[in-house]
């Protein structure tokens, strides 16, 4: 239904400065953009229409998020930003389904402050429920406006009218009207309805199959994709100039010699910000090493070279209760309690982080891979001393980023040196070391569980104590920036707030999702933050899953119950069982290879945020005693994300979601001494390769027709560190909780000779 | 004119000559025959070895725990498992070539399977296989397997070293066939080999020196046999007592003096050789590199204290017989005349290792060593820098380490000439190295080998 | 200095300094996308291109040692049109997250496949150790790499 009262611009809408919303039922702006915006920091658009559902919320004008041309080809505009993850092809599929036009048909236009939505921060496996479900709504009111018009072109009831999937809408005496002529009849810009007709899930033609990736050709056959790959004319070549790592800076630096190498333009400072432009990048790469042959010192104080456990618990925490339950239970009989933790690690993403920047007619573009476009766009306006609506950034593909990793940085990093050479497109390119080095990493944690159990087999009582640093740390200001606080005058700090549960960060997932009684809950928020850190893929559910699982898996076998058995005797939520059920029915649980010292198999389960994608993880392994060495043979993991857009999409998430997190959880470890990260390139920080992964990996995706999206990006984080841990206690009858589990800790508490 | 007589006197005479001659000959030939005969028998009396009885592999539990962890420690110092172990193949079970001046040999399956690893060897026999190299049927082993060091070692660490192999696991292999130049695959023939080169007894301690010293002795000339690589050897393949640790070949790798004539850029210290068997690098020296970095990957899992003791000896071998100052000279470093001299091995460094080498590169601001530092160019042998261009370096486990990818494929032979001329030249003061091409085929040739 | 390059199958002539890491020839002079800066340390394998058919990180590689040389980038092997045999191995698998790591992956393997038809399950996995993917694509890049060599897909080692 049409309100002919709500008359905002579309320019209102797309910046900073929207209405604010009368019907809001919390008190605080700042949890209410943390919530639109996924929850996952970021500052997030304002909410303005609670009714709707997913982004619509905040952009409810149809307009805003899809146009139909003359040619009845459509457009569609997302916030959210494609990161390899396939979100792009996940909403392209979700719109032409609604719109129910050949995919063929439909174009995509994902993150850009100047044309899409601000839907906030891509994370958080937020995408689909939040985009997915804005723009299947969308879709679907603007196939209900055309209908309609039709109706009235025809005289007809709207009810009695089908679209048939090509472009046209049909009456039922076979008259035809196409998409092109019926939009130019009306105006999108009207907001939507939140309960537009949706497409009946059996009669889909597009959404939840496997249609082909629709960047993948490209980049099989180098095509331009990639921020790296822009080449404007003109371009410039950039290397911006700092110590080995965080907390460190050059004791002295010759710029003047620098200045005069060969093909260098410029030596760009702003306080103790210097960056290098040159017309290759060889010669910037020239001089940065030119400059870096002089010693440098740690300026900030130094970094914790005790055990990471001991240094954790000894910083000043803000407790915040997450469960604490009371409920009659029998004595415990069987108590298991315990320690697990996981060191720094870092996003190490493949492509060292690039952005490109040009500041020409008193306008910046920047061209960035960051998962928070528009916080990029109103911090970096802050930074270079801009109105917001000056700057415009525009989302290109990176490489994975897996979280926050040096994409914010680095397009400040361009945007600094851009603002100083107008008219000249500037590329900004960290090394590899520079990455290793500067880019926040996932925090350590350390967790402490209690679980008993009563005379029933059944858990009694549950206690669960995480202790991390914030995982929300995304620059939403200037102050965010490495820039930000090298500048002449640096900005000021936020101080970082915890991202509220049901969402989480260092508590993601502490909660769990099984029926316990008497459960107690404890996130030790520890904002003082030894090493820079930020959001990493799955945040705190990596570590908590992984605490939870092994745990559910000592009391099962404390008890002498199967696992499997254990978990769903506990376990009420019938989708959650289903994953289970469907994950080790494919893997032959009930026909199992026994633990025999060098076998063994372990599964891991959870729903991501308890909100999220429901994932189990079932694997087999292989332990060679003589040298620690683990084995995956197989793997078998279940998932239901609801609704699918892309079933193919969602299994290669999952999948490389298992690798990833099998890479983490076995090997990984950012070492550093007092001074400075000393792992500064892939020899001191090796991650798996093909000789480690797995014999085989195979993702079931349950779909649920008709019901919300899930999105399942981090889903299979946590499980898949649980199902090794698990495993390998299988295999060896010893419990291993301290990531990485390395072949040299394997080894060592084997004992084995 | 009696002709008959005289013939017959000649043909007398002749028969006579042509019996005797004939009886000559054919003393000589039965002679021969029965001293080659006699001659055979001894030799194969001589090389003869008896073979011992099969056992019925022992029972993992008849070890005690102490025996087996002993023997573990000297599995590491020995380094069986680099030479034991095949690339993907199973611990200890063999089927690892091994290229030689003489061909390739292929290590044997050392796990406690009975059919095809030794499980079914008793004490006596593994004894005298690693003291003796005969196997338990008698076979002669090849001194691939360094016997003329194990010689030294004591009955109880041979037990404990059984008991360490007899509680592997048992893997079942095929065992590859080695591929040696006839006629050296006659086994026999090692009898007279070690005739004239297997001496030496249980190891005798120096009164004159420390216990530390004497560990270290007992391992270094016994189970880490660092003389099967660091000595030179004769013609006929044996280590030349007379220049021990005066430097020595392995699987086309130079392996260099460790004795006065250790041609390091700053002195080796008894710390920096802990250190560095210990870790695999030394930031006053450098990595190791081809066949010794499996080596110290097996001494950092060795116990520390015999590590140490390692250290000390070596570290006497080379004439220090304490920690002394590191020699804090200043390094070798001519740039631009090197630059000068080789400007195609100058661009070809530039572009492709400045990149961690060059001064301000990442490897370099995180201290790691400089070029000159290394033994590799301080070598009178080219062949060290050119097989670490040719293959790099990287962690035996696939763990953090120092990691130098190949360079083999992209370049030429004379392209990584140009670039070992550059560095001897950049990083020394010694004189340019001859016949680098020469150099380069050769460890391609030997590199080929399977 | 002037220098010709010889990259699938043309001749290029241009001015660098000798020094030039091919990887920035190919991305800034010739503007081929396909290799990729990884990490120039020749640890990541983004950067794989073929010099006389041996998979090489260009990176690593000066243009003053390529002279004379036969160059392929993952441009030489096909288009989007007309993928190659190994590259269509990729798109039906839809072998790729992010993808960055790809082009590198496909000369990598192309490399392998140009040398051995039908390589072991264990060759392939050792052969592409030398190229790192962060996304965790592996399982699939072996399955593209398996059916472009007729080899069944199922897994295992």
């Amino acid at each position: 239904m049409r309100s002919e009262s709500l008359s905002w611009s579309r320019r209102d809408l797309l910046t900073a400065g929207g209405l604010v919303v009368a019907f809001s039922c919390l008190s605080s702006s700042r949890a209410l953009s943390q919530l639109a915006g996924g929850g996952e920091g970021g500052a997030g658009p304002k909410v303005v229409a609670p009714d709707l559902p997913g982004s619509l919320r905040s952009f409810p004008l149809l307009d805003a998020w899809i146009r139909i041309d003359p040619d009845g080809r459509a457009t569609v505009f997302t916030g959210k930003a494609e990161l390899g993850q396939g979100i792009a092809t996940a909403l392209w599929q979700v719109a032409a389904e609604e719109l129910d036009l050949p995919a063929a048909r439909v174009e995509i236009v994902t993150a850009d402050s100047a044309r899409t939505p601000d839907e906030g921060v891509t994370s958080g496996s937020h995408s689909m429920q939040d985009s997915g479900t804005a723009i299947a709504n969308a879709a679907a009111n603007v196939r209900m406006l055309l209908v309609a018009e039709a109706a009235k072109l025809w005289e007809i009831e709207a009810v009695q009218i089908t679209t048939d999937g090509l472009g046209a809408v049909v009456a039922p005496d076979g008259r035809r009207a196409d998409y092109g002529t019926l939009a130019s009849k009306l105006s999108l810009h009207v907001p939507a309805i939140e309960d537009a007709p949706r497409r009946d899930p059996n009669r889909y033609r597009t959404m939840g199959r496997s249609l082909p990736r629709r960047d993948i050709p490209a980049k099989l056959t180098g095509g331009a994709i990639y921020v790296q790959d822009m080449r404007l004319p003109g371009m410039l070549h950039a290397r911006v100039v700092r110590g080995p790592s965080v907390g460190t800076a050059l004791k002295e630096a010759d710029f003047d010699a620098a200045g005069r190498m060969p093909g260098v333009v410029k030596i760009v400072r702003n306080g103790k910000f210097a960056a290098i432009v040159a017309r290759s990048e060889w010669q910037a790469i020239a001089a940065l090493r030119f400059l870096q042959r002089r010693p440098w010192q740690r300026v900030e104080r130094p970094l914790p070279v005790e055990s990471f456990v001991d240094a954790l618990k000894r910083l000043p925490a803000r407790d915040i209760v997450v469960l604490d339950t009371h409920d009659p239970a029998g004595p415990a009989i069987q108590s298991v309690s315990a320690r697990y933790s996981r060191p720094w690690i870092c996003h190490g993403s493949i492509g060292p982080s690039c952005s490109v920047a040009l500041f020409k007619h008193g306008e910046m573009t920047i061209w960035s891979h960051s998962q928070s476009i528009f916080d990029v766009r109103r911090a970096v306006a802050e930074l270079i001393s801009l109105p917001p609506d000056k700057v415009r950034c525009i989302h290109v593909q990176g490489s994975g980023c897996y979280g926050q990793n040096g994409a914010d940085d680095v397009s400040a990093d361009a945007a600094l040196v851009a603002i100083e050479m107008p008219d000249m497109p500037i590329r900004m390119q960290w090394m590899r070391e520079q990455e290793f080095g500067w880019e926040p990493l996932g925090p350590a944690m350390v967790t402490e569980l209690e679980g008993s159990i009563g005379a029933d087999g059944k858990i009694v009582a549950w206690k669960h104590q995480v202790w991390s640093n914030p995982h929300n740390n995304r620059p939403i200001d200037a102050g965010g920036y490495l820039a930000g606080q090298e500048v002449t005058t640096p900005f000021p700090i936020r101080a970082v707030e915890p991202i509220p549960m049901p969402e989480g960060d260092g508590d993601r997932n502490s909660n769990p999702l099984y029926a316990l009684p008497n459960m107690h809950v404890i996130y030790h928020f520890l904002p003082d933050m030894p090493l820079r850190v930020s959001a990493l893929r799955s945040l705190g559910a990596h570590v908590n899953v992984f605490s939870i699982e092994s745990t559910m898996d000592e009391l099962a076998r404390a008890s002498g119950q199967d696992p499997l058995a254990f978990r769903l005797a506990h376990m009420q939520d019938p989708r959650a069982r289903d994953v289970m059920t469907e994950a080790t029915n494919r893997f032959g649980w009930a026909k199992r290879v026994p633990g025999d010292g060098r076998h063994g198999c372990g599964m891991g389960f959870a729903r991501y945020k308890n909100i999220g994608a429901y994932c189990a993880v079932v694997m087999e392994i292989e332990l060679e005693r003589e040298t620690g060495r683990i084995t995956v043979r197989r793997v078998e993991a279940a998932v239901d994300a609801g609704q699918p857009a892309s079933i193919d999409g969602i299994r290669n998430q999952v999948e490389g979601g298992i690798v990833q997190s099998l890479s983490w959880t076995t090997r990984e470890s950012v070492a550093f001494d007092a001074n400075h990260r000393t792992s500064f390139d892939w020899s001191g920080y090796p991650i798996s390769r093909f000789s480690d992964v797995p014999g085989g990996v195979n993702v079931h995706v349950l779909p649920q027709p008709g019901l919300p999206f899930l999105g399942a990006g981090e889903a299979a984080q946590g499980p898949t560190a649980a199902a090794l841990a698990n495993a390998l206690a299988d295999a060896s009858g010893v419990r291993l909780r301290e990531m990485p589990l390395t072949p040299d800790k394997v080894k060592t508490v084997l004992g084995a000779i | 004119m009696d002709t008959s007589g005289k013939i017959f006197s000649e043909k007398v005479r002749r028969s006579s000559v042509e019996r005797l001659r004939y009886l000559n000959h054919k003393r000589v030939l039965v002679y021969g025959l029965v001293g080659a005969g006699i001659c055979t028998l001894l030799a194969l009396a001589l090389t003869y070895r008896y073979p011992i009885a099969a056992v019925a592999r022992p029972e993992q539990a008849s070890f005690s725990s102490e025996a087996v962890e002993k023997g573990a420690a000297l599995a590491r110092i020995g380094d069986c498992s680099t030479c034991h172990t095949a690339d993907g193949g199973g611990p200890f079970a063999g089927g690892r070539p091994l290229a030689t001046p003489f061909g390739t040999l292929f290590s044997t399956n050392i796990t406690s399977h009975e059919g095809t690893g030794i499980g079914s060897w008793s004490p006596a026999a593994f004894r005298r296989a690693m003291r003796s190299g005969v196997s338990r049927d008698g076979k002669h082993l090849y001194p691939a397997l360094p016997y003329e060091h194990f010689i030294y070692a004591t009955d109880a660490d041979l037990d404990a070293l059984y008991a360490f192999f007899m509680t592997r696991r048992a893997i079942a292999t095929t065992q590859p066939v080695n591929r040696l130049y006839p006629p050296l695959g006659f086994r026999p023939l090692l009898a007279g080999w070690k005739m004239l080169f297997l001496h030496g007894g249980i190891w005798q301690p120096r009164t004159d020196r420390s216990v530390e010293w004497n560990r270290g002795a007992y391992l270094v000339e016994g189970f880490a046999h660092c003389g099967a690589c660091h000595t030179p050897r004769s013609i006929a393949g044996a280590e030349m007592a007379a220049h021990a640790y005066a430097g020595g070949w392995a699987e086309g790798w130079y392996a260099p003096p460790i004795n006065g004539q250790n041609p390091a850029a700053r002195d080796w210290t008894i710390d920096s050789l802990y250190t560095y068997l210990r870790t695999g690098i030394d930031m006053n020296h450098g990595a190791a590199a081809g066949p010794m970095a499996p080596v110290t990957y097996n001494l950092a899992h060795a116990p520390a204290s015999d590590v140490h003791a390692i250290a000390v000896y070596v570290a006497s071998l080379m004439g220090k017989t304490q920690n002394t100052e590191v020699g804090m000279a200043p390094l070798t470093q001519h740039p631009d005349a090197a630059a000068q001299d080789h400007p195609i091995g100058a661009a070809l460094f530039a572009g492709a290792c400045s990149g961690c080498h060059g001064p301000g590169a990442p490897m370099m601001t995180q201290g790691r060593p400089l070029l000159s530092l290394g033994s590799a160019v301080q070598e009178a042998e080219p062949r060290d820098v050119v097989q670490i261009i040719l293959h790099g370096l990287k962690s035996p486990t696939g763990g953090s380490g120092p990691y130098m990818p190949a360079f083999a494929d992209s370049f030429t032979d004379s392209q990584i000439a140009e670039i070992a001329g550059y560095l001897r030249s950049r990083y020394t003061d010694h004189p340019a190295w001859p016949k680098l091409n020469e150099a380069l085929a050769q460890a391609r040739e030997e590199g080929g080998q399977p | 200095m002037t220098i010709t390059l010889h990259v699938n199958g043309r001749d290029h002539t241009l001015e660098a300094d000798p020094s030039t890491p091919l990887l920035y020839v190919l991305r800034d002079d010739l503007e081929l996308n396909g290799a990729k800066y990884g990490c120039g340390l020749g640890q990541c394998g983004a950067c794989t291109v073929q010099v006389d058919g041996r998979a090489v990180f260009s990176c690593l590689t000066p243009i003053a040692a390529l002279e004379g040389r036969q160059i392929r980038t993952v441009e030489g092997l096909g288009t989007v049109d007309q993928p190659s045999r190994l590259q269509a191995a990729f798109l039906t698998e839809q072998a790729a997250q992010c993808g960055y790591c790809i082009a590198g992956m496909i000369m990598r393997a192309q490399a392998l496949l140009d040398e051995k038809q039908h390589p072991t399950e264990a060759e392939i996995r050792s052969h592409m150790d030398a190229n790192l993917c962060r996304c965790g694509t592996h399982m699939r890049i072996l399955r593209a790499i398996r059916r472009a060599a007729g080899l069944p897909s199922t897994e295992g080692f």
